[in-house]
């Protein structure tokens, strides 16, 4: 086969999985697994096949045109560079992954057939946005990934916090998706077509009207999509979907295509210096801000979730440089080690019977109830603290190298400040990622008091997933430090001295002053009892993590927040310790700013018609009625009388046609 | 004859039975008053038609045709007339028109012996 079948095979064969779960999920239930898992794994030798045969070398292009659309037309067609091919690879791998893990996860749901199509769905729209060559079809693979993760996050619809947190999700990244729309119509028309081929032709001749006004546009849906400052708030929320759905769609692969879709238009950004100013500034805030979030968080998958965002906004720093060599490496990088970090998260609230932290560091002996997610989890989180020699500090590193090579006045496309924004936020970002790292393992690992309960070994099919997961996470970047450039074509991505050891050095202190701050916190644990475990710890994961999502609130009075004063987090924040716990109060500013002014706008509008429109309806009827209430009157039943007045009426016609005709 | 004698005699006939139609309680008295109204009319017709006939000498009779029409239908009419006035008279027990008020405006089944005539009205019609 030629390699472009092959491309369109990658995202077709997901895609047929698709439709066939949605038939036939109920009438061959024996079907479903095997339509899961093989048309995914089928689908990532397939992207390794491309990926080995384009081999970073010269970009495969093909195009096909349909049907003529119109002024500008729309091509179906495939656009594969190094980052295609080795995105495309890594999402296959954590889809492959994540459809393995679920059917273990996910083995006693009733609605699982429709899950695993709309992951299978999923899984081809992704693909489809990482291999389009054209704006438009890629512009569809993002839409329906959208709505997949509508419908995913709202899997346990039976909560009314999956319920609110599906709908944010959606209305927020389509606050985001409306001026993308726009944008890629301005650049389109500015461009002269929806090929990137010829968008980024255009912009290297410097035919591009107007860069600045395109590149914001397309930033608000960039910012939507990969939850950056400040439309991030729905991805936190989002973790009341299952766990197997926050590792693919909210780490790994869906929030990334965002970044991923800057980095492939990056010259259009970088044609106006405005635009990577403000990409910087919102990387930096959502670093940062993400970074002191997770700290304060109690559900571990909200850690997760803000850590994320934390990751997403390394990466668009890195674009912000313009170095999307370094993105790409930390979104492949933080792809295999956040899938891992997630799917390790969901073996845990199994086996602890709890989202919260709090509760765990009130139980011993959890590492031992689940040694495999044990020793990942540990691996995955030394990689996103950043510690040598994990891949996470490979990736890292080339992003805080890349932004001192920009602040240090060696580029001559990106202003020196985006830089020196991009590296001290970076460098910040680096000691938080550490703390929240330890925080995160010294609760959920090393608490002390009562046995965690004891519900025999985890399914395999969760177990083997974080093993694979594992690897990459271990061993990835620093293998491919020295080959991705060529994939790319970019800036070397071997790490700095200077910021390897600034970065590692601020990792370290992160890790030493949580441990400090656990040392000194951890003797309150015992005295303060905390802890809820879900109704039925014997129960399949998914209901477990379901039972804990909704016992949380119930149980520690807030979703997000715990009042332990054994956390160590509480320590290392101070005061700002209950801001960050609810975000930084970001949701009730919306609340105020939108949201509430939206009800009354809908009061007035419902009031408006129930009270104004409808008085005249009811105006209208009333004088019919009055005279019909008259007219009834005369309906007495008695026949006689009807007959009288025929003979009343007929004698009055009668004369009144006598007196005529006589001329009267 | 003089015309006027039938003519005279058919206006007394008519408004007899107009009165009867007006006034009378019982349903088979009312209905006797409309025959009586009929007649009026047959006899006019039949009177009409052999002034006409002497006035103008080829004529089809019409009038009388007519007549034998109408007495035809008054039949069938006060078959029906009266087989309706029985089964009225089975149902509620009276033929009296003054209380056969159910389809008056705000008409409601009254009382509680309204009960066993409905149930009655469900046999009936089955």
């Amino acid at each position: 086969m030629t390699t472009t079948t092959l491309a369109v095979l990658v995202p077709l064969l997901p895609f047929l999985a698709a439709v066939a779960g949605l038939l036939l999920g109920r009438t061959a239930p024996g079907f479903v697994r095997p339509l899961a898992v093989l048309p995914t794994l089928t689908a990532l030798v397939l992207a390794v096949l491309v990926a080995g045969r384009q081999g970073g070398g010269q970009a495969i292009s093909a195009a096909t045109e349909l049907t003529p659309t119109g002024s500008i037309p729309i091509e179906l067609s495939l656009y594969i560079d190094g980052f295609a091919a080795l995105v495309a690879v890594l999402v296959g791998v954590v889809a492959t992954c994540v459809q393995i893990y679920s059917t273990g996860y996910l083995r006693d749901d009733p609605r699982y057939p429709s899950y695993a199509a709309l992951v299978s769905l999923f899984t081809s729209a992704m693909l489809l946005v990482v291999y389009s060559g054209d704006l438009i079809v890629l512009l569809v693979g993002w839409e329906v990934m959208g709505i997949c993760s509508y419908f995913l996050v709202g899997h346990y619809w039976e909560t009314p916090e999956a319920r609110a947190a599906s709908l944010k999700a959606f209305l927020v990244t389509k606050l985001g998706d409306v001026p993308f729309l726009i944008g890629l119509f301005a650049l389109a028309t500015d461009a002269g077509s929806f090929q990137i081929t010829k968008v980024l032709g255009t912009v290297a001749s410097g035919g591009l009207d107007h860069p600045t006004r395109i590149a914001l546009l397309l930033l608000a849906g960039v910012a939507g999509k990969s939850a950056q400052f400040p439309l991030h708030t729905w991805l936190p929320d989002a973790m009341a979907g299952p766990t197997p759905v926050s590792a693919l769609i909210h780490a790994a692969t869906m929030v990334a295509a965002g970044v991923y879709f800057v980095a492939r238009l990056l010259p259009v950004f970088e044609a106006s210096a405005a635009a990577m100013v403000v990409l910087a500034v919102m990387a930096a805030v959502t670093m940062i801000g993400s970074g002191l979030c997770a700290l304060a968080q109690d559900d571990i998958k909200r850690v997760l979730a803000y850590s994320t965002i934390g990751q997403l906004g390394y990466m668009t720093g890195a674009l912000a440089v313009g170095d999307r060599g370094a993105a790409v490496f930390h979104l492949l990088s933080h792809g295999a080690f956040k899938a891992l970090l997630f799917l390790a998260a969901g073996v845990i609230i199994h086996a602890a019977g709890t989202n919260s932290l709090a509760a765990m560091s009130r139980m011993s002996h959890l590492r031992d109830r689940v040694p495999d997610a044990y020793w990942t989890m540990s691996v995955a989180l030394l990689a996103l603290a950043a510690i040598p020699p994990f891949s996470g500090f490979f990736s890292k590193e080339s992003v805080l190298g890349a932004a001192e090579h920009v602040a240090t006045g060696h580029a001559e496309r990106v202003p020196g400040s985006t830089g020196w924004i991009v590296l001290v936020a970076g460098l910040v970002t680096a000691l938080l990622t550490a703390a929240y790292a330890t925080r995160l393992w010294l609760l959920a690992f090393r608490g002390r008091g009562t046995e965690a309960p004891d519900h025999g070994r985890q399914p395999l099919s969760m177990t083997v997933v974080l093993w694979v997961l594992a690897v990459p996470s271990l061993a990835f970047g620093g293998l491919a430090y020295r080959t991705l450039p060529d994939w790319f074509g970019g800036r070397d991505l071997t790490p700095t001295l200077l910021t390897s050891v600034l970065g590692t050095g601020l990792a370290l202190v992160g890790l030493l002053a949580t441990y400090g701050a656990w040392q000194h916190t951890t003797a309150l644990a015992a005295r303060v009892p905390m802890g809820a475990v879900a109704a039925h710890p014997e129960g399949g994961a998914g209901l477990v993590e379901e039972e804990a999502i909704v016992g949380h609130e119930p149980a520690y009075g807030d979703v997000a927040y715990a009042a332990d004063p054994a956390d160590p987090g509480r320590l290392l924040l101070g005061p700002l310790y209950r801001h960050a716990a609810v975000g930084f109060h970001l949701d009730a500013v919306y609340s105020a700013l939108f949201v509430r002014p939206v009800r009354a706008g809908a009061s007035l509008v419902q009031f408006l018609d129930r009270e104004v429109v409808d008085t005249y309806v009811r105006g209208a009827a009333a004088l019919p009625r009055l005279l019909g209430a008259a007219v009834r009157r005369a309906q007495t039943g008695n026949v006689q009388t009807y007959v009288s007045a025929l003979l009343a009426g007929t004698v009055v016609l009668a004369v009144a046609v006598l007196l005529v005709a006589t001329g009267a | 004859m003089h015309l006027a004698y039938p003519a005279v005699l058919s206006a007394l006939l008519f408004c007899t039975g107009l009165y009867g139609v007006l006034a009378r309680r019982n349903a088979i008295l009312v209905l006797m008053s409309v025959e009586l109204m009929l007649n009026a009319v047959n006899l006019n017709l039949v009177a009409f038609d052999v002034w006409l006939s002497k006035t103008a000498r080829d004529t089809l009779h019409s009038g009388q045709a007519l007549t034998l029409f109408t007495i035809a239908i008054a039949a069938a009419e006060i078959g029906i007339g009266l087989a309706i006035v029985l089964a009225v008279y089975r149902n509620r027990g009276t033929s009296d028109i003054d209380r056969l008020r159910d389809t008056a405006e705000g008409h409601e089944t009254d009382g509680p012996d309204s009960d066993a005539p409905a149930a009655e009205k469900a046999e009936a019609t089955a």
